[in-house]
């Protein structure tokens, strides 16, 4: 009898035993999730109530604020004072769109030909140099783009209009190679996860190599890849320093590739330590916070969207 | 995600890496010379250190000048440490009001940025006279001195070309700081008589290195900056008279110079402990005939009286003396 009563509270001891094993696992996790929950919703209450401060404790008329002037100062003059942040908002829009233009091509061709092509030789030598790439602060490439790429673009290519350097161009090309390394790695993890039965399945089908990737890899790993465009593009929407270095920071609508422009975060870098909390001039940089924080919704939303269509029969 | 983790790691690294070099090279390290290993003369503090640890920050241009002098002072002293940060005049001003700066280094009066009763908390040290210089590109020749009419048409648009001042046919592009900013504040109200910049047609820097990065690679660029910047980069800048006077430490200690501002440092309430004595030892002789002088400062005692210009607004502060002008 005895005997049984161990053999029967033997297996709820072990029960019992992973139980306890489980358990702090999922209170840390829990616990995890919960700061990490509890931080965004800070975040976003904080951002939040202060981006409408210049409405509700400055009370500066919307009209003031959605427009296309940016003449700040530090007390608000109807009709000579505006804080426009329209040339801001199309102006990330913009550096972040041809970035993305430039980067896609050349990151996704990398990416194809790490998982698809490369020998293990090559491999071993590009994936290193993508890390070597990402590890590159943002501040040096604002440095090698105001040293190098301003200079050639003002002495050599004056003649098509950039008599300045400073650029909407310059801006993307430096965000293009910041971002590069970013879609590269995103991308490739999308196609290395196509299962390689659909391959092996291709493959005896009689295709070649680029039949394969064209018409099997390409299309089973298009949500991901777009996934990897959109991270790109919210990385070159959030980065401030390496844009302002080569931009020129013109509070204007863009109008062209070749003439300066500003965005969002290089307004916000340039003027947050010289304003005064609790001035309008000061509260409209965090409507401009704001408005980045929106626009990254935004492109969380849509990555959101593209994973759900990412596994393709 | 095995590559994106990877890459995500070696991110962080590089983030930290950057992170603190950023950090020590804005913070100043701790004296730990003892009081005899300092040779007499060279003696900041000369013995009389007071213990602390205090920040220092805010305006740029008056950065290089209050570190060299907290570097003096605090030669042969232990446990005596001044942080000399930069961020701008208004961060300056902000920081010192809040208490994240026990002093707050400003080109300009506070009672110009802040609402007059804050400004009322903070207590003025005024250490030192700093100028700004106009400086163009190489390639502008022939262009030596601007009056202060040219110079307010070009910066606001209405002259677009070097020939129009005497210069070469070339158009100017303008280097201007952020409308924020101390040192465009001071130009727009002392040169421009307070009109607004061609913000539109400009480029916007922010930084001393910028501007002279853009100034010296951009055909026709013309832009403003302090004197201490201007005399370690001639090489790469012309510097412009202002009405016919020379950009020179004389010209501004004798008030010929007009393109001059005082550079303050504020405190909260009465400055004491390592507060007063920093602000003490900026108006020693020491530092006033030495270190001033040899950065391109003039010392305080000399040129026009110092008093806060009339703030436009509703609610201009009434200053201690009436104002000039």
């Amino acid at each position: 009898m005895a005997a049984t009563a161990t053999i029967e509270r033997g297996p709820i001891d072990r029960v019992m035993t992973v139980r306890e094993r489980i358990d702090p696992a999922r209170r840390i996790t829990l616990m995890a999730s919960a700061i990490v929950l509890l931080l965004v919703l800070l975040l976003l209450v904080f951002i939040g109530l202060n981006g409408v401060q210049i409405f509700t404790s400055s009370g500066i008329p919307f009209a003031a604020v959605f427009n296309t002037q940016w003449l700040p100062g530090d007390q608000f003059v109807p009709g000579e004072v505006s804080f426009g942040i329209f040339p801001f908002i199309a102006g990330t829009l913009g550096v972040m769109f041809v970035a993305a233009l430039m980067a896609t091509p050349l990151s996704v061709g990398l990416a194809i030909y790490m998982a698809e092509v490369a020998p293990r030789w090559a491999r071993s030598i590009t994936q290193p140099s993508m890390e070597v790439f990402v590890g590159i602060p943002s501040v040096v490439w604002g440095w090698l783009g105001i040293t190098i790429l301003v200079p050639f673009l003002s002495h050599n290519l004056a003649g098509i209009g950039f008599s300045l350097g400073f650029s909407w161009f310059a801006g993307s090309l430096v965000l293009a190679l910041m971002i590069l390394p970013t879609i590269t790695s995103i991308a490739y993890d999308a196609i290395t996860s196509v299962p390689a039965e659909m391959r092996g399945a291709s493959v005896a089908l009689g295709t070649t190599r680029w039949q394969t990737i064209r018409h099997v890899v390409i299309p089973a790993a298009l949500g991901g890849i777009a996934t990897a465009v959109v991270l790109g593009m919210m990385r070159a929407a959030g980065e401030a320093l390496a844009v302002q270095m080569v931009i020129g920071n013109r509070p204007v609508m863009p109008t062209s590739l070749t003439q300066p422009l500003t965005t969002l975060t290089a307004q916000i870098t340039l003027d947050m330590g010289n304003t005064v909390g609790g001035t309008p001039w000061n509260q409209v940089l965090w409507t401009m916070g704001l408005v980045l924080l929106l626009i990254s919704f935004g492109f969380v939303l849509l990555v959101r969207r593209l994973s759900r269509s990412r596994q393709v029969p | 995600m095995e590559i994106g983790k990877r890459i995500a790691a070696v991110a962080v690294a590089g983030a930290l890496f950057v992170g603190a070099c950023g950090g020590s090279g804005s913070s100043a390290p701790p004296s730990v010379a003892g009081p005899g290993s300092v040779a007499p003369g060279s003696v900041g503090a000369g013995g009389n250190c007071v213990a602390g640890s205090i920040i220092a920050g805010g305006s740029t241009a008056l950065q290089p000048l209050v570190d060299a002098a907290q570097k003096a002072y605090t030669t042969g002293c232990t446990g005596t440490t001044i942080s000399v940060q930069p961020g701008g005049s208004g961060t300056g001003l902000t920081q010192v009001l809040s208490g994240g700066f026990q002093i707050g280094n400003s080109d300009i009066f506070a009672e110009e940025k802040l609402q007059p009763a804050d400004a009322s908390q903070l207590v003025d040290h005024q250490v030192v006279r700093q100028g700004w210089v106009m400086v163009t590109h190489k390639g502008v020749t022939g262009v030596t001195t601007l009056t202060s009419d040219q110079a307010t048409q070009i910066w606001t648009g209405a002259v677009t070309n070097w020939k129009d001042v005497g210069g070469p046919d070339l158009p100017i592009v303008l280097i201007i700081r952020p409308a924020s900013s101390g040192t465009r504040a001071t130009f727009k109200r002392i040169v421009l008589g307070g009109k607004n910049e061609a913000a539109g047609t400009a480029l916007t820097e922010d930084s001393n290195g910028a501007v002279q990065t853009a100034v010296s690679t951009t055909p026709g660029a013309t832009s403003v900056v302090g004197f201490t910047f201007y005399q370690s980069n001639t090489a790469t800048l012309n510097a412009l008279q202002l009405d016919g006077v020379t950009a020179s430490v004389d010209n501004m200690g004798n008030g010929t110079y007009k393109l001059q501002a005082i550079g303050h440092m504020y405190t909260k309430g009465a400055a004491d402990g390592l507060s007063k004595a920093l602000t003490d030892y900026m108006l020693s002789p020491t530092v006033q005939n030495g270190l001033v002088k040899t950065m391109f400062y003039a010392p305080i005692g000399t040129g026009p009286a110092a008093t806060p210009p009339v703030v436009v607004g509703p609610s201009s502060p009434a200053p201690a003396s009436p104002s000039p002008s």
